[in-house]
């Protein structure tokens, strides 16, 4: 993990499918915020979605661990599709780790209780291994020494870090991040985004919805633009920078890339 | 380059150490300037307020301790003695039957005995630096079953009916049922109420609004007179029990209210955030929301505690006498007539310290559970 030169050659994609959206619709009351998702994302893949406000790419990557629900189409997570059965609704999301834009840390816990909560409860790991793995995160995310403070007593970026430490003691499949460095100060940015470029070097299937471009050149194998609930387009990092093919997507990247 | 620095020492740019503050902002003359003689407004009032208490306070001490009788066989004794005084020799002589009432003589080291057990009880409830105190849930667990032995009898203990509980005795063991109970009970309804299940959601509903907008009252003269009509004739349902089922589910609806107030405080992330790490409802409740929820629910809470155990006072209009029941019965009789005052100061300072306890120990409470950053 330390080593990022070789982050290139471990980042492989494999063939195996994690996640497979197949036509996938969504409305809030008559609203139709989600219009026919397909995508399919592999083993080791980084992606990285952007887009407007509004364009629905924060509800698409939370219909997949089911905090939002759709109504249509279908939604497979590693092998499981997920219906109204709450069994497997609990099944993915033990399986699926998420970062949200405000931390979203237990607060009344200590950071070390943060993180072994669900190992413990979930997966019914004894508490002593728990919090051994738990440390062993949050060395790699570098605030060991935060382990017995309240989140409430920690920075933005630590708290984030603390989050992704969090997720990763349930030793996830996937890693959804909803705009994790947007509630930052821009101090704090860069600390949160090592972290991940970090665990992108691991082999880490991440989808991440994010406007950090300079982070989504440097570990995304695959953008997605997102507008109006659709998919516009998506492509590889390189070429979706350099040679956009729609007009929406050409005015999205001006807008944010020219200042 | 502007130098707009005033002090001789100056330091380079972020070598400034930390100066302490100037002397007039600590120290109790601070203190005294700032709250009480902080403007021309604040010390009129001040004066004021002293000029007031100069008035009072004399008096008081006058009537309540320089001239009080402590000894005496009546009122006529009393105003013999001293003839403007408080004659707190009512308080001396009722002492006993405002803390038994009725209960048989014989066997009062029974309720002494379960009230001494109540504190090695509740200790472990309240206080997580209790020694041994996982051990000790399970003694508070078996605690009401024990106290309910011990003041009812039965199984090698002679039985004393409910009928004759009274004072002091009857005062705690309503509110402390009344509180005991009503916060499981109301920590349930509440999410009931604000649970996903329409049913679910209806029922407390209707139960939570039934309770509330019934007064206590209603509720005590359904227990003792209507609930009869409604069991098979001949059930023997002992009244104590009827009331404190009746206060229970009372004060019940009110927590249920009260938490869901805290609940609704809670932001969506923290639901979020349990959901995907994959812990279920109950989990996500007891681990996540409660906790949380509870915490910032302790003011309202204790609020309605204190409430309920100051209601208790009306299970008079039963035919039930609590502590103030039995001080006004006392008026009554012929050799303390008309010591109204002394009675009422009395039951006051009863239920004042009770409930100046409840009110620090949540102070204590939220003292203890604040995590946030503090300095």
């Amino acid at each position: 993990m330390a080593d990022t030169q070789t982050a290139e050659t471990d980042m492989k994609i494999l063939d195996e499918v994690v996640i497979q959206i197949t036509g996938m619709h969504k409305w809030y009351g008559s609203f139709h915020v989600l219009k026919d998702i397909n995508l399919t994302v592999n083993r080791g893949e980084r992606i990285v979605i952007c887009g407007p406000s509004g364009s629905g790419k924060s509800t698409m990557i939370r219909c997949i661990n089911r905090l939002e629900e759709h109504q249509q189409g279908s939604i497979v997570v590693d092998g499981i599709e997920l219906t109204d059965d709450l069994k497997n609704i609990d099944k993915i999301r033990s399986e699926v780790g998420m970062c949200f834009q405000h931390f979203n840390l237990f607060p009344h816990l200590t950071v070390l209780e943060n993180c072994t909560l669900a190992p413990i409860w979930v997966r019914k790991t004894p508490k002593k291994e728990a919090e051994e793995t738990a440390m062993h995160f949050l060395s790699k995310v570098k605030i060991p020494d935060q382990a017995a403070k309240y989140p409430g007593q920690l920075s933005g970026g630590q708290q984030q870090r603390v989050a992704i430490a969090r997720s990763l003691c349930m030793n996830p499949r996937v890693m959804l991040f909803d705009e994790p460095t947007s509630a930052l100060d821009p101090e704090m940015i860069s600390e949160v985004l090592d972290v991940m470029i970090d665990l992108a070097g691991t082999g880490m299937t991440m989808l991440c919805v994010t406007h950090e471009m300079g982070f989504a050149r440097k570990v995304a194998n695959r953008v997605i633009f997102m507008d109006g609930g659709e998919i516009i387009e998506q492509n590889e990092p390189e070429e979706f920078f350099t040679n956009p093919q729609s007009d929406r997507t050409k005015l999205f990247l001006s807008q944010i890339l020219d200042h | 380059m502007t130098d707009t620095s005033m002090s001789s020492g100056s330091y380079p740019p972020g070598q400034h150490p930390d100066f302490p503050p100037p002397k007039n902002l600590v120290g109790p003359m601070a203190w005294i300037r700032e709250n009480l003689f902080g403007s021309v407004t604040d010390t009129i009032l001040t004066l004021l307020a002293i000029y007031i208490l100069y008035l009072i306070i004399p008096n008081m001490l006058e009537w309540a301790v320089i001239d009080a009788v402590v000894d005496a066989a009546s009122r006529q004794e009393c105003r013999e003695i001293s003839e403007s005084g408080a004659c707190w020799a009512l308080i001396t002589a009722q002492f006993t039957k405002s803390i038994y009432a009725f209960y048989p003589p014989d066997e009062r080291w029974r309720p002494n005995l379960a009230f001494i057990l109540m504190f090695v009880a509740l200790g472990p409830i309240l206080f997580d630096k209790f020694p041994a105190r996982s051990k000790m849930f399970f003694f508070s667990i078996a605690y009401p079953f024990i106290a309910g032995w011990l003041l009812v009898g039965g199984i090698g203990l002679e039985s004393v009916e409910t009928t004759q509980f009274g004072g002091v005795l009857l005062t705690i063991v309503i509110g402390v049922v009344g509180i005991a109970f009503s916060l499981p009970i109301g920590i349930l309804l509440a999410l009931g109420r604000a649970s996903k299940l329409p049913a679910m959601r209806t029922l407390c509903t209707v139960f939570i609004e039934f309770i509330r907008g019934v007064p206590l009252i209603t509720l005590l003269f359904v227990a003792s007179t209507m609930l009869n009509y409604f069991l098979p004739p001949g059930t023997q349902f002992d009244l104590l029990l009827r009331v404190l089922i009746m206060v229970t589910l009372f004060a019940s609806g009110y927590v249920a209210e009260v938490i869901r107030g805290g609940l609704q405080s809670m932001p969506k992330g923290q639901y979020e955030a349990a959901d995907a790490m994959g812990l279920n409802y109950w989990q996500s409740m007891r681990l996540i929301i409660l906790p949380q929820a509870l915490k910032v629910s302790i003011p309202g809470i204790v609020n309605t505690f204190i409430g309920l155990y100051k209601d208790t006072t009306l299970v008079i209009i039963i035919g039930l006498f609590d502590v103030l029941g039995i001080m006004k019965s006392s008026l009554s009789d012929p050799e303390w007539n008309g010591l109204a005052a002394e009675a009422y100061i009395y039951t006051a300072v009863f239920f004042f310290i009770s409930c100046f306890a409840m009110s620090r120990y949540s102070i204590y409470l939220e003292n203890k559970l604040h995590t946030g950053h503090k300095r």
